[in-house]
């Protein structure tokens, strides 16, 4: 609880420079209509007006959580509008990339440790994967997929939010599962022990600690490429597709409040998954942090 | 005639390192009976540790012959012949003491209904009784210590290699330690092989005193206990054990000037 008054603080200290910013900018628009009609604006008409127009170039933080209360709880969740249902398709996605990361991670994690070819050939590999940028990778992975007939945007989706989220799991679990010491190593050995032994028994429970800290930044990758793949991929549904949405027609309110219920989600994601974390962490004998 | 458990003859080896070829050990001639507590002393880097990893067929050595119960160091590891105690305890966080005294259990194939048996035989040895359910880090260094020497136990082993197990610990624990280790010896009538840095545990433990020196790693000097196999710790102020300290610390000079 002692560091809930920093935060509050920052959280407060941004809000006033975003009304400030918001007045600001949207106090062009006013005085334009105000020269169109030939009439004077008083520093007060300013101030209501800056803070409630429905087109804004910066929408006022009340205007932004009064369209998102519209926009979850007010809207049936089956409406197109709703951000709920917008964000429960980024999520699956997101969860479905997220599950499709942690596998391919330590699947090739487990081959790079246990193989020297593996480690020859696939770590090079695995790193380049990352100096693509997404974006322009998108579009063929959904091609791709469509020609081989997945039938929805949700699994072209779901591997582009994989490509992201692999990574981290896959450089965390290889110094995980290489990180026990000759000494670990040699006291299996005197106890006879098959490479199977030394895997199941100490190189995977050893790399627990770093396979669960890899998974917050799996997990937002994972997000991070969903969303991406919705922006690119002319998804029509969505958090992502809502923000591209919101910016192509000119609906300012849209755009932030996917952005934010995007926010949401993410910081709720990690949240859960650190819950998690900390609860796998006392199941395998951890002192409490 | 009865034959050496431990039995080296003519032992080599060198290690072959960037810097060139080291010449770890040189012509070690040993014979370790049954029962034997027999402990190596020397200077830091003279082979005590490489001659106990081969003893325990984890370094091969370059030449000569050494047999562990008549078998090679390889066999005799796959027979279950020996125990080994590494300097650090290296008790796996994730299981409790009893699960980490479990684990040699498990790899070794024991039948599962023998484990509580054997587990709670050698947490009694060690005087752990009521620990099991622990987790490492909630135990001292000690105790991990003396843990770790319940695991290299639960699997009934005849040797028991041990390399500076209380190297780590302050000197008050060490002679209790010393004192249990003792106890658990005389219980069990294992072969010890014992590495240490320090002439006073040398010579209040083992029966058997190996000197070593350095550059190439050599036995200078072997001598036979002749203090009584019953020792309180008390016994560390006779004129028998200070004779016998003091010709280790001969034997250690000798090997520095040489
Ligand atoms: N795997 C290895 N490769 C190359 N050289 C080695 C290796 N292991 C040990 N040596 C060398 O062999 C010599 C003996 O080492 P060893 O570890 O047996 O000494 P020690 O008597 O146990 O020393 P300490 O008391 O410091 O533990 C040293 O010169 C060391 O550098
Ligand atoms: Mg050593």
């Amino acid at each position: 609880m002692k560091n809930i008054l920093p935060i509050v603080t920052i959280v407060l200290a941004l809000i006033v420079i975003w009304y400030g910013a918001a007045f600001k900018m949207n106090s062009t628009w006013t005085y334009d209509q105000a020269a169109r009609a030939g009439t004077e604006v008083t520093f007060s008409d300013l101030l209501s007006d800056t803070m409630q127009q429905s087109r804004p170039l910066l929408p006022a933080p009340h205007q932004i959580a009064s369209e998102l209360w519209n926009t979850t709880v007010e809207k049936k969740i089956t409406s197109k509008r709703s951000m709920v249902y917008q964000g429960m398709i980024t999520l699956k996605t997101t969860l479905l990339g997220f599950v499709f990361g942690i596998v391919i991670g330590v699947a090739l994690a487990t081959v790079i440790v246990l193989s020297r070819v593996g480690r020859l050939t696939l770590m090079p590999w695995a790193i380049i994967s990352q100096t693509i940028p997404i974006v322009a990778l998108a579009p063929i992975i959904v091609v791709l997929s469509n020609a081989v007939g997945t039938g929805t945007l949700m699994v072209p989706k779901a591997i582009i939010a994989a490509y992201l989220s692999f990574y981290p799991v896959l450089v965390s679990m290889v110094k995980g599962l290489t990180s026990p010491d000759q000494m670990q190593l040699d006291l299996l050995r005197t106890y006879g022990a098959r490479q199977s032994d030394v895997f199941w028994k100490l190189r995977l429970p050893s790399s627990m600690p770093y396979f669960f800290a890899s998974l917050k930044v799996a997990v937002a990758a994972s997000f991070v490429g969903a969303v991406v793949a919705e922006l690119s991929t002319s998804a029509i549904s969505g958090l992502g597709a809502r923000m591209l949405i919101g910016s192509q027609f000119g609906e300012p309110m849209i755009m932030w409040a996917a952005l934010f219920a995007a926010a949401i989600l993410a910081g709720l994601l990690i949240f859960l998954v650190g819950s998690f974390e900390k609860a796998a962490r006392h199941l395998m004998g951890g002192r409490a942090l | 005639m009865k034959k050496p458990v431990i039995d080296a003859q003519n032992v080599d080896l060198t290690f072959q390192t960037n810097d060139g070829p080291v010449h770890a050990l040189k012509n070690v001639n040993l014979e370790i009976n049954k029962g034997d507590f027999v402990s190596f002393i020397g200077p830091s880097g003279c082979g005590k540790t490489t001659f106990l990893r081969c003893i325990a067929g984890l370094e091969t050595p370059t030449g000569g012959r050494l047999t562990v119960n008549g078998m090679t160091p390889e066999e005799a590891r796959k027979s279950r012949a020996y125990g080994y105690v590494f300097q650090a305890a290296g008790l796996y966080p994730w299981r409790t003491i009893r699960g980490n005294i479990q684990l040699p259990l498990e790899i070794m194939g024991f039948p599962k209904s023998e484990w509580k048996g054997h587990i709670d035989r050698v947490l009694d040895l060690v005087d752990l009784r009521g620990f099991g359910k622990k987790f490492p880090w909630q135990l001292s260094g000690g105790m991990q210590q003396r843990a770790s020497i319940a695991r290299a136990l639960a699997f009934d082993a005849d040797i028991l290699l041990m390399d500076e197990p209380f190297g780590a610990l302050d000197e008050i624990v060490r002679d209790k330690l010393n004192e249990e280790l003792l106890k658990l010896w005389a219980a069990t009538q294992k072969t010890i092989g014992f590495v240490t840095h320090s002439i006073p545990e040398a010579v209040y433990l083992s029966t058997k005193i190996v000197v070593m020196s350095p550059r190439p790693g050599r036995i200078t000097d072997v001598i036979e206990s002749t203090l009584p196999p019953d020792r309180p710790l008390d016994i560390r102020d006779s004129e028998e054990f200070i004779k016998i300290a003091h010709r280790v610390r001969e034997g250690l000079r000798a090997g520095h000037d040489a």
